[in-house]
């Protein structure tokens, strides 16, 4: 197979450069996973130092210490009650860490569902009242500064969502609803990955987390709850034609149109999207041509069958509606 | 002048590639034997590739030293310095083949090719890394 393009434009992302993203928190759920793993490093490192001393001194020491070294007491103390005492500690340091960050969010917080398919991720905003208002898909957009609420699920096979600079990794379990709290604490993009093999395409299931200053969240907020207005050019206008007509709107969603398929990502604002195919492709006219005429070469196995039927000219009016949906 | 580039590693022939010559366009036409880089003004074959990866060409066509999919759309993309036409219908010449890679439709309007996000500059960058594609 390829080289998967996702690593660089998620994966390498995500997981590039010193320090490496999980190491480098943008929240505080990420800072508190970067403190637990750098006590565990020093922890274990000291316990390292010790061990590889008293093997040190078993092999080399005088007579009086490696006797001393083999004396019951210090089994008892070293072997023992030493591990005894770090191991609870650590148990109860981890646990404590992770509970807090998987305890939901107080009445009121902003809630995302995240759903898990193979192989891309169904995302829906929701109201106060628990209602799915703003449907999108591989991109989660967020305000800055301030704790949002994940629900996280699963439609086919386990998932598990992952973005290294907000938090730990969360697997997305069928039937299940898990829940994280992520807080990205400056504007920016932070690259996410499916941590969890789900089959055929799973390297190629990227998706991104744009934070916004709250302001600008608002503003995108209440511009995504209403749909996009019908293209007015003319090759768009087309487009939309062709999309109604070739029975797109079997898997796909267009608020504002005919087209109501549930069965992949939903569409309304897909020319808006930072990238194409869950994290893999830039997102344009050329890129979503490909993708419609062609998935199957950028990423094997995903569900989207080719489309060999358009013209070219049918293929770049889709494009042209497509990219227009913003 | 007159560098021929070898098929190995085109990143290597990127970095030795130079565009000196100015108005190369006869020259490349008189010359039967060699492959000559095709004059493109202030044109990088390196950063023409980096462009090629940002906008994601890939996802149609297979093009050799590029990261990305064998996209599969479009033809693929060996060999095209010497290849005679533009998408079977157009003259491979440099300021053709600038202008097509950024805006297809304008020189044959029923192609398949979409307009892409690129500027002057960037289509003559990415022209010339398509000229560092010589057949084996």
């Amino acid at each position: 197979m390829w080289p998967p393009i996702s690593t660089r434009s998620t994966l390498a992302e995500a997981l590039r450069g010193w320090p490496a993203p999980a190491l480098d928190p943008g929240g505080p759920a990420a800072a508190a996973i970067a403190t637990l793993s750098w006590v565990l490093l020093a922890l274990t490192g000291l316990i390292l130092a010790i061990v590889l001393a008293a093997i040190a001194l078993a092999l080399l020491g005088r007579p009086a210490w490696r006797a001393w070294l083999s004396g019951e007491r210090l089994v008892w103390i070293g072997g023992v009650a030493l591990p005894i005492v770090v191991l609870t500690g650590l148990l109860i340091y981890g646990l404590t860490t992770t509970g807090r960050l998987a305890a939901a969010g107080p009445p009121g917080e902003m809630r995302v569902r995240v759903t898990g398919e193979m192989w891309w991720w169904r995302v829906a905003y929701l109201d106060a009242a628990g209602r799915e208002v703003i449907h999108d898909a591989n991109e989660v957009h967020i305000p800055a500064g301030r704790p949002v609420t994940f629900e996280l699920e699963a439609a086919d096979v386990i998932h598990s969502f992952w973005v290294p600079r907000l938090a730990g990794k969360l697997d997305m379990i069928p039937g299940r609803r898990n829940v994280l709290r992520l807080q990205a604490d400056a504007p920016g993009v932070y690259a996410g990955q499916c941590a969890e093999f789900c089959g055929g395409p799973h390297a190629l299931m990227g998706f991104l987390v744009v934070a916004h200053p709250p302001a600008e969240f608002e503003r995108w907020r209440a511009a995504r709850l209403r749909p996009p207005a019908p293209p007015s050019d003319p090759l768009a206008a087309r487009g939309a034609a062709v999309f109604a007509a070739s029975g797109c709107g079997a898997c796909h969603r267009i608020a504002g149109s005919a087209a109501n398929g549930l069965a992949g990502p939903d569409l309304t604002f897909v020319g808006a999207r930072r990238s194409l195919g869950a994290g893999i492709l830039p997102n344009n006219q050329g890129t979503l041509a490909g993708w419609v005429a062609d998935s199957q070469a950028i990423k094997p196995g995903n569900r989207m069958p080719p489309f060999r039927t358009f013209s070219g000219e049918e293929l770049r009016a889709l494009a042209a509606y497509l990219e227009g949906l913003r | 002048m007159g560098l021929k580039l070898g098929s190995s590693g085109a990143g290597a022939a990127v970095k030795r590639v130079t565009f000196l010559m100015s108005a190369g366009l006869a020259a490349a036409a008189c010359d039967g034997g060699a492959v000559q880089p095709r004059a493109l003004a202030n044109a990088e074959p390196a950063r023409g590739r980096a462009t090629i990866e940002q906008v994601g060409c890939a996802a149609c066509h297979h093009i050799p030293g590029v990261r990305g999919p064998k996209g599969r759309v479009g033809p693929p993309l060996e060999g095209f310095a010497e290849r005679a036409l533009i998408g079977g219908r157009v003259p491979n010449r440099p300021d053709l083949l600038a202008l097509w890679v950024r805006d297809a439709p304008a020189l044959v309007p029923g192609t398949g090719m979409p307009p892409m996000p690129l500027t002057e500059a960037e289509s003559r960058d990415v022209a010339a890394y398509l000229y560092t594609l010589n057949a084996r």
